[in-house]
């Protein structure tokens, strides 16, 4: 008898009714450290692959919009603050511009450069955090954060210098904003961003060629761009979809125009292209950067505002390209001083839609990795 | 929208209003869907992008015109502007990448409005919709999967509304400050517009 | 997909490589070991407000004067002032009770940007821990109050701003006072002179009683004339007084560039050579 015969070779395709498998629930619950937030993903798993998802959010909900309704305009720019909390400089821009919107006031040319340098720091300090945290959910726990976070520290002490406070700015004013520029601040300023793209260039040694994170992130939560132009998506997300909208390029809004920079398209629309975009992002906000403060003038930080804001009665839409997407804010004024209706258009909230359709055929793991590629932020889905 | 010929809807659509004062198209809620489906393909607005959906409530209230009459005096008309609830959508071309366009479905009948989803043509706009329906009440039909979002499931009543009142009912940790409490009650009920 | 696998390898070379300067380089290794050592606080920085006093009584030298604009500006209307009255109950422009409920501030400014007294300032104070969560962090007036000579030491560039906006505004006011003076000196002088010519009048009239007729017309005309005197000196009164009015500009104006006629909006920090921010 030989071995082949004594031992015969068992196979181990067992289907799902000899083995008795059931199709698994988990809640991915609200406490959890990959979700980015106290956000809920209730999976039907089969195995590890994810048969159904279904996200549950409203924990945070603070009903923003009709606290706003009982409060003069000016008194909703701290609370807008809360929003994305990670980008405060420009949620209060996107605010302040939808509301000058309302009534004539011209902003002046000084404001407007601040303004840029603002969110363009902003924007350095979102993609920093993001770009950490999706080490941090590849399994590299806690060290490489550490090194973007150690970056973004920088940004937020100007930020302290400039307005008081870190993350929760209120900095802006509706036609111009609060207070100047202290001495100093922009030489601070120029350093930190020459030493900016030395930081990038090491930590693209730890992305680019690393196995790991090719092996888990490439052709993980795909999307077409008619697809991600049909789910209503926006902002780096979009764009590594193939899509070509920058809100920057095409509302023009500030002065944008005057500043030569490149909008990054993605090719496949993976994770990888998501996350190789907000790198390339970085360094073209670096030139945007570099423009601004060799361009900023002298002058008054502050329009004519009228002593008490009271617009006529009428309806606008303003949006900006915030880091995440496109902001906006609806605004309905009916000639008092509190706006009759203030909706916010969150870029997470619209964004998520597509989890479920990228999510489902996909592991278990990989759907930690294609919720921190969305880039959420929990105060803005549940406002 | 800028450099848009809104004439061309009001022709091929009858029904469907345009406001000059709002720059807004009204539609009506049985036709929404069709409209959609039309604007979405046509070559010259190529509405691919669904920016956002919002909800607006409006209760019933008087408007007072002044006017003189014919003998020269001021008379002063009291009209009655009825409830409606209205879902207010903003439209933008990624292909041709022009500006807003803003469609509104509105429903007079403030207490149950029901209107037409445009899920089936959107998908994006699943998640806004739901929102619109958890915080004002607005049904929409045709949705795939219409259910509270934002506020816990066994929720009654909507927030948003202009009527909605904040229960009493918080367990308030006593601090030696009860006047604040009372004063900034006092002063929301004021802004409210309540009357003693 | 190699065996060595390079691209792990290089990125481990990043981390040994930050780990080893760690020790030497300090910009790879920026923890603070807090409590026992603290990193400086940002001049810039805000917390919770306090109310500044002048001098050396609380009571005496608060700049508040419980106009309430603070309390209306208020979002999440964390302020609560009651007006202080004297004895017989006329109300008097102090606060008895100005309560700040420090778990609900949310450290937004909007109170010192429309104070016009320039009383209300934010503090930098953040170790505000208290066992007692509700009476704890209610702070009333007396803890609010700190001095001026503290609210240098933690802002010195905001303070020294204040400070020249408020003696901008002294002097002004005193300017306006000493121009009124003036203006009643004159116009006590005028009357003075006034009523002299009048008694010399008064006596001229009485010894030309007994001239005749073309000296009477001379009282009348003088009559006329004294008639003129007193409107034409309270009319050089009001001209002095209108020219006075449109001020000077302001004497020391550091921020020439906020052009905004609200006074409220707290002025850009000014350019001059304080200490070093950074």
């Amino acid at each position: 008898m030989s071995v082949a015969e004594a031992m015969p070779a068992r196979s181990y395709n067992l289907s799902k009714d000899e083995l008795g498998a059931d199709i698994l629930e988990v809640a991915m619950g609200p406490h959890h450290p990959s979700t980015h937030g106290v956000f809920r993903m209730d999976l039907k798993l089969d195995g590890e692959t994810v048969v159904d998802l279904k996200p549950i959010f409203g924990y945070l909900h603070r009903n923003h919009e009709k606290l706003a309704e009982d409060i003069p305009y000016l008194g909703s720019m701290p609370f807008t603050d809360r929003l994305d909390y990670l980008c405060g400089m420009t949620n209060n821009w996107a605010f302040a511009l939808s509301a000058e919107q309302l009534i004539e006031i011209e902003v002046p040319e000084r404001a407007e450069y601040i303004r840029v340098i603002c969110a363009e720091l902003t924007r350095l300090v979102n993609h920093c955090l993001l770009v950490g945290f999706f080490i941090n959910d590849l399994g590299a726990l806690g060290t490489p954060l550490l090194y973007a976070l150690r970056e973004r520290e920088k940004i937020l002490d100007l930020f302290e210098t400039l307005s008081g406070a870190r993350m929760m700015v209120n900095y802006m004013r509706f036609g111009g904003v609060r207070c100047d520029l202290p001495d100093g601040w922009l030489q601070e300023c120029e350093r930190i961003v020459d030493q900016f793209p030395a930081f990038l260039d090491e930590y693209e040694t730890l992305l680019n060629e690393n196995e790991i994170v090719i092996t888990r992130s490439q052709n993980v939560g795909v999307l077409t761009p008619e697809e991600a132009t049909n789910f209503s998506i926006t902002g780096p997300m979009l764009r590594a979809s193939g899509v070509n909208y920058d809100i920057r390029k095409v509302d023009k809004y500030g002065i944008y125009d005057r500043f030569d920079f490149k909008v990054p398209i993605g090719a496949h629309g993976d994770c990888y292209d998501r996350f190789m975009l907000r790198m390339l992002e970085m360094r073209e906000s670096v030139k945007i950067l570099k423009q601004a403060m060799a361009d900023i003038p002298e002058g008054p930080i502050m329009g004519n505002e009228p002593r008490v804001f009271k617009p006529d009665p009428q309806e606008t839409y303003g949006r900006i390209e915030s880091p995440k997407g496109e902001l906006g804010f609806y605004l309905i004024a009916d000639g008092t001083t509190n706006p009759y209706r203030y909706k916010v258009r969150p870029p997470s909230f619209v964004n998520l839609t597509a989890l479920r359709h990228m999510c489902i055929g996909q592991k278990v793991a990989d759907a930690v990795i294609i919720l921190g590629s969305i880039d959420i932020v929990l105060g803005e889905v549940d406002r | 929208m800028s450099g848009l010929n809104h004439e061309l809807v009001t022709q091929q659509f009858p029904e469907v209003e345009w406001e000059e004062k709002n720059q807004c198209f009204v539609v009506p809620p049985e036709k929404a869907k069709e409209v959609l489906t039309w604007l979405k393909d046509h070559p010259d607005f190529r509405l691919d992008y669904l920016s956002c959906v919002s909800g607006v409530d409006y209760l019933e209230s008087e408007v007072k015109t002044k006017e003189k009459n014919e003998e020269g005096k001021m008379e002063v008309t009291v009209t009655q502007v009825p409830a409606k609830m209205e879902v207010v959508y903003h439209f933008f071309s990624m292909e041709k990448k022009m500006g807003p366009m803003v469609i509104k479905q509105r429903s007079m009948e403030r207490d149950n409005p029901v209107v037409q989803s445009l899920t089936p043509i959107y998908r994006g706009a699943e998640l806004m919709e739901r929102e619109v329906f958890d915080l004002f009440g607005v049904q929409f039909t045709n949705h795939p999967d219409l259910r509270r979002i934002l506020m816990w499931e066994n929720f009654e009543h909507y927030p948003m509304r202009k009527d909605y009142v904040t229960p009493n009912d918080y367990d308030y940790e006593p601090t030696p400050h009860d006047e604040v409490i009372e004063r900034a009650e006092e002063r929301r009920s004021q802004l409210r517009g309540d009357t003693v | 997909m190699s065996l060595i696998a390079k691209g792990i390898l290089q990125g481990m070379a990043i981390t040994a490589k930050n780990f080893i300067q760690s020790y030497y380089k300090k910009e790879r290794l920026p923890t603070v070991q807090y409590p026992e050592e603290k990193s400086t606080v940002n001049q810039f920085t805000r917390n919770i407000p306090f109310l500044v006093y002048d001098g050396e009584d609380a009571i005496d030298g608060m700049r508040c004067t419980a106009c309430k604009l603070c309390e209306k500006a208020c979002p999440p209307q964390c302020i609560y002032i009651i007006k202080d009255t004297d004895e017989n109950g006329k109300p008097i422009k102090r606060p008895e009770v100005f309560d700040i409920d420090s778990s609900v501030c949310m450290s937004c400014q909007l109170c010192v940007e429309v104070c016009p007294f320039e009383s209300i300032r934010m503090d930098s104070e953040f170790e505000l821990s208290n066992e007692n969560r509700f009476e704890g962090l209610l702070i009333n007036r007396d803890e609010l109050l700190k001095s001026n000579e503290y609210y240098h030491e933690i802002h010195p560039i905001e303070a020294q701003d204040t400070d020249d906006r408020i003696a901008a505004k002294i002097a002004e006011a005193e300017a306006k006072k000493k121009a009124r003076e003036e203006k009643a000196r004159l116009a006590a002088e005028a009357k003075k002179a006034d009523a002299v010519m009048k008694n010399a009048k008064v006596a001229a009239v009485t010894e030309a009683l007994a001239a005749k007729a073309p000296a009477a017309e001379q009282i009348q005309e003088s009559e006329a004339k004294t008639g003129v005197i007193k409107p034409e000196a309270a009319a050089l009164g009001t001209t002095e007084k209108s020219a006075t009015k449109a001020p000077p500009p302001e004497p020391v104006s550091k921020d020439d560039q906020a052009s905004t006629p609200q006074t409220k909006e707290s002025k850009a920090p000014g350019e001059d050579s304080e200490p070093k921010i950074f």
